[in-house]
């Protein structure tokens, strides 16, 4: 659906604060292919309130999408919130009369996303050693969320997973030895499925709202959660792909994984062993490395024109040393 | 047919004149930019490294699989013999060659990329 986004928001303006409301600022922040994330602040009796909108440019399809709706993130946000994880708070939404087609309203929290300023700057120096158990905690509070059964979440363990992406990379015709021995190895080294839990589903930094004062004030993008094993969220933090330049601190590239853990069990989860965090952590950077592929070839075939879509395809290179390394010290 | 300029040459031209318009830009079309240039780079990168890795991952792959071949129909054997699980992680000298291959890839590709420890 082509919506003048821009032409929209006064009247939704309206909607949330009253008639005498009035949009005052609008500001595109990103776009995916179909997600786009705006800005924007609402001014009512000399208050304004500062304001995301998510929505979606193109039509949902539950069959295939690999993502959620933004109604089951909508009810994701809230069932998280009640247990305390925190999320951005949602305030609208978003319905037919909005003429905004799916799209939600959150509250703006303030901080940082950039995972390279999280890691390396000196604002982020007093918060940053304890961020780790932090998001230990976080997860913990997450996992224990009974799942809300109005977000009809995908179920997937480690071989599901597995068989997912070896059927994108065998689809791709890529021929990658690295790659292939990681599928391989990690088919005959699968971690015995536990009892599924509530995942985010892209819990990485980048993901994580940083304030330089409480460290984590929110977790984003909840559109990737299903039910899973809890290693899975506790070892996609842990890819190197998302430690910016910082492999010495393996969460994140700002902390321990001695710390996540603990603050992970402290906070009532079900102790997690090292060593099934890391093969879960060989899946990741082999998912990430398939998916650079996806990236590559949606350029390829003509789906997607920029510059960035191709040269994503030159990181699988990275996946494949990081995997390199995990299996040189096993798993 | 000619010795200068050489195409690496004309690739660092191109990403020298992008990054000094780079501040001119809105900040999507800034960020696209400095996606342009690196890109600029991995071609220069591979103009000059990409022969020789590419003659030296075929030279591994010879002596993992025993018997010469282009370096596209070694690499096709070498995936469908680890697919097939007739080489594995315990193969000896596999995960060394792999290594290799994979450091000469990455030096192209992302130079600065800080893996795994």
């Amino acid at each position: 659906m082509s919506v003048d986004v821009l032409a929209v928001l006064p009247k939704l303006a309206r909607r949330l604060g009253g008639q005498d409301a009035v949009l005052a600022a609008a500001e595109r922040l990103s776009g995916g292919a179909s997600m786009e994330t705006w800005a924007f602040s609402v001014e009512a009796g000399g208050q304004r309130r500062d304001l995301i909108l998510r929505r979606r440019s193109v039509p949902f399809d539950p069959e295939t999408a690999r993502s959620v709706s933004l109604g089951a993130e909508a009810a994701l946000i809230r069932a998280v919130r009640e247990g305390g994880a925190p999320a951005a708070p949602l305030v609208h939404l978003c319905d037919d009369a909005d003429g905004l087609g799916e799209a939600h309203v959150t509250a703006r929290v303030a901080g940082e996303t950039l995972g390279r300023k999280i890691v390396a700057d000196p604002r982020f120096d007093a918060i940053r050693p304890g961020l780790a158990r932090q998001c230990g905690e976080i997860l913990a509070v997450i996992h224990a969320t009974p799942p809300p059964a109005a977000a009809g979440l995908k179920t997937a363990d480690f071989l599901a997973e597995l068989d997912r992406y070896e059927e994108i990379y065998r689809a791709s015709g890529a021929e990658r030895p690295v790659l292939e021995l990681a599928f391989q190895h990690l088919k005959r080294n699968a971690p015995e499925p536990v009892e599924p839990v509530l995942l985010h589903g892209d819990f990485r930094n980048g993901n994580l709202m940083i304030d330089p004062k409480v460290g984590v004030s929110a977790v984003l993008d909840w559109e990737l959660s299903h039910i899973g094993d809890p290693a899975e969220d506790l070892s996609w933090l842990c890819v190197n792909s998302w430690r910016f330049g910082r492999p010495d601190r393996p969460v994140g590239g700002f902390g321990d994984y001695a710390d996540l853990l603990e603050g992970y069990a402290a906070a009532g989860g079900k102790p997690v062993p090292l060593s099934r965090v890391r093969t879960w952590q060989a899946l990741g950077s082999l998912k990430w490395g398939v998916m650079c592929l996806m990236m590559y070839q949606s350029w390829a075939g003509g789906l997607e024109a920029s510059v960035e879509r191709p040269m994503i395809g030159r990181r699988v290179s990275e996946t494949e040393i990081d995997l390199v390394q995990l299996l040189e010290q096993g798993l | 047919m000619i010795t200068h300029p050489k195409a690496d040459e004309l690739a660092e031209a191109v990403a020298r004149w992008i990054d000094s318009i780079r501040p001119s830009l809105d900040p999507r079309n800034g960020f696209l930019a400095r996606v342009a240039a690196n890109a600029l780079g991995a071609i220069s990168r591979e103009l000059q490294l990409g022969p020789a890795a590419e003659a030296a991952a075929t030279e591994r792959f010879v002596v993992l699989l025993d018997h010469r071949g282009s370096f596209v129909d070694l690499n096709h054997e070498l995936c469908e013999r680890l697919r097939s699980g007739s080489m594995t992680l315990e193969t000896p000298g596999l995960l060394a060659a792999l290594k290799a291959n994979t450091l000469e890839q990455i030096a192209i590709d992302q130079p600065n990329y800080r893996h795994e420890g």
